[in-house]
């Protein structure tokens, strides 16, 4: 079974040991650790790991489009704020008369524009099971869409990144709109309960830290069952050369559209668990900044290899915290340096540096170990 | 009446009936056969009144000077150009001429062309595996296993163009030479009936120029592949040929073995006779 091939891998192993090791720590930490101790995690470290991890998760999708298929998509902040905005029509209905303006049906920010009526479009998003699987939908459908126009006409390298680019800015520029109907420039914030959960208590913090944990493993496990595929040969001889690849039979177009759809529903799921931690989804998740950070994570940790892309992910989101708490002015530069000097000392990122020892993959673990384990600290 | 009778005839194959899959038809001998076959591009005549005929199992050179049609001509046995006239053949039951290049290519007829494209991140095993005859749509690739079978079949052709050693290594690292033999093998895995090789050896050492001599000869036979290359360096079509065709503006200009073809007056003064004052 395909599914179940990554499992037999070395690599995989050792990334889950590592990943369910860190959600087993951390909420042992903060839950059997009494809150004046050296050693508590706070929950609000918590969701700010969960929200590294959702991070993770998209920083994942994009080293398949990327690494493997050798899509530069700048775009992908996109799929995630699509999920991201699913999840949040649904807890925004989820708040019902609690509002501040009490209306049982209409988000606060429909009243306050004076609409009289739920847009079609919102209809159906209350049932978690309509809205849960608009989270896979939504961006699966725009990638449907966009790729099919893309891939058919043979659109690659830069041109494609470019269309990925206008396609996120044009979409944070609809969201932006008020008569889109999805919250304009404030978004979709105030949430209260998933599922029957209170957003705000720290067991439901601890739980959606461990779903986006898990998430990120299901994530990572069916990117590398891809990847080991025949497909994910195929992938690779795309993206190294396309017109041989085409001469063999491969319709390279389809395999192109395949994987990035997979990758742009993985960005969705990334994107809904987000928002439930962060509290918030507003138009500057579509900014093609956003997009292109991304990028820079997958850069930074190593393309091509998945687990560089979750290193990436983590140690850049965890410098930008402390960065931005110490010296916000400077975290810009302190990315471009990073980025400039990662570029040049280590072409293959972070996990170039860990992959140079495939022998030693005790060393290997102990090297990713600080990742996770400073981040949680 | 004639009509209704062969209606009436159990054993009659329509050819509506005939598959476009099915096999080449050689009973009647050649497996390749062009007849008059002219194309010219704004008023160029690339190929003027071309006849040229492979024999199953044959392993045929080509050579001329540059501009006599080589390339042109493989473009059109593959499907890639279009003849303005003549009529190209494979087998007696597939008219090349009506079908596009996937078709031709799912045919049996397999083309290499001169600069080795091999996908350098993936192993020796792995460019074999992808060539391989197989379900190509999206989703039986996901799923696709490895059967015994295929696996035989990789190592037989790995055997073949000797890079067994070579395996698992990453085609990237292959010398120039073992990247062209790589492509045949891949050519190869598609179990081909005929075999286009343009100009195989160009920029390989001594060493390896005798390599892929024996390669060659040992692919065409009776019942295997039958070969047709195209090469500039004498000294490699000389080791190689059994029959040598010269191109000359498009047509033949002899045909026959390495030494009646090279003994042609009009051989030595348009090609042979350049190359010898040259060397």
């Amino acid at each position: 079974m395909w599914l179940t091939r990554p499992f037999s891998e070395r690599s995989t192993r050792l990334f889950l040991g590592i990943l369910l090791a860190a959600l087993a720590l951390v909420t042992l930490l903060n839950l059997a650790v009494p809150a004046g101790h050296p050693l508590h995690v706070s929950t609000y470290t918590v969701t700010l790991l969960g929200k590294y991890l959702s991070y993770a998760l998209l920083a994942v999708a994009v080293d398949l489009v990327w690494g493997y298929l050798g899509i530069l998509s700048l775009g992908h902040g996109a799929f995630f704020a699509l999920g991201g905005y699913a999840m949040g029509m649904y807890l925004m209905r989820q708040i019902g008369d609690r509002g501040v303006y009490g209306d049982p049906v209409l988000p606060d920010f429909m009243v306050f524009l004076d609409w009289d009526s739920l847009p079609w479009y919102w209809l159906g998003f209350d049932m978690p099971w309509f809205a849960f699987p608009m989270v896979l939908l939504a961006p699966g459908l725009l990638a449907l869409v966009f790729g099919f126009l893309a891939f058919r006409s043979r659109v690659t390298g830069v041109y494609l990144s470019i269309i990925t680019q206008a396609m996120t800015f044009a979409l944070m520029l609809a969201f932006f709109r008020n008569e889109m109907g999805f919250g304009g420039n404030n978004g979709l914030t105030d949430f209260r309960e998933l599922l029957g959960f209170d957003l705000r208590s720290d067991a439901t913090r601890l739980g959606l830290f461990l779903a986006t944990g898990i998430a990120l493993a299901l994530g990572y496990v069916l990117c590398r069952a891809i990847v080991a595929s025949k497909l994910g040969r195929v992938s690779v001889a795309c993206r190294d050369a396309e017109a041989r690849t085409r001469f063999l039979g491969y319709r390279v177009e389809r395999f192109q559209l395949f994987v990035f759809v997979v990758s742009a529903m993985l960005a969705g799921v990334a994107g809904a668990l987000y928002v439930p931690q962060v509290g918030i989804i507003n138009p500057s998740e579509f900014s093609p900044i956003f997009s292109i950070e991304v990028v820079l994570w997958v850069a930074l940790g190593g393309r091509a290899t998945l687990y560089g892309a979750v290193i990436g992910a983590l140690l850049v989101n965890y410098a930008k915290t402390v960065f931005t708490g110490v010296m916000p002015d400077a975290w810009l530069f302190a990315l471009g340096g990073m980025f400039v000097l990662v570029t040049v000392f280590l072409p293959r990122g972070i996990a170039g540096l860990l992959g140079q020892r495939p022998r030693r993959r005790a060393s290997h673990a102990q090297t990713s170990q600080p990742t996770a384990g400073e981040s949680a600290a | 009446m004639s009509i209704l009778r062969s209606l009436a005839d159990r054993e009659r194959v329509f050819d509506f009936l005939v598959p476009a899959q099915s096999p080449v038809d050689v009973r009647h001998g050649p497996i390749l056969y062009l007849e008059d076959v002219s194309v010219s591009f704004d008023g160029f005549k690339a190929i003027d009144a071309l006849d040229l005929t492979i024999d199953d199992g044959e392993l045929r050179c080509i050579i001329g000077p540059n501009g006599a049609g080589k390339t042109t001509m493989m473009d059109i046995i593959t499907g890639k150009t279009r003849p303005d006239s003549g009529s190209v053949w494979f087998g007696s039951r597939h008219d090349l001429l009506t079908l596009n290049e996937p078709e031709i290519a799912s045919l049996g007829i397999g083309r290499k062309f001169q600069k080795p494209t091999v996908f350098e991140a993936l192993t020796v095993f792995e460019n074999l595996e992808l060539a391989m005859a197989a379900d190509k749509r999206v989703l039986p690739t996901l799923t696709a296993r490895l059967t015994g079978e295929g696996r035989d079949r990789i190592e037989e052709v790995l055997a073949t163009i000797g890079l067994v050693e070579l395996r698992h290594g990453p085609a990237g690292i292959l010398s120039h030479g073992q990247k062209q033999w790589l492509e045949i093998g891949m050519l190869l895995m598609q179990r081909p009936r005929l075999l286009l090789v343009d100009e195989p050896v160009a920029g390989m050492t001594e060493q390896e120029m005798e390599r892929t001599a024996e390669l060659l000869t040992g692919l065409a036979g009776k019942g295997k592949q039958s070969v047709v290359v195209v090469e500039h360096d004498m000294g490699f079509v000389r080791s190689i040929a059994r029959t040598v065709t010269v191109l000359h503006q498009g047509s033949v200009l002899a045909e026959g073995s390495m030494d009646r073809v090279s003994n042609d007056p009009k051989v030595i003064e348009v090609y042979l006779g350049a190359e010898e004052e040259a060397a």
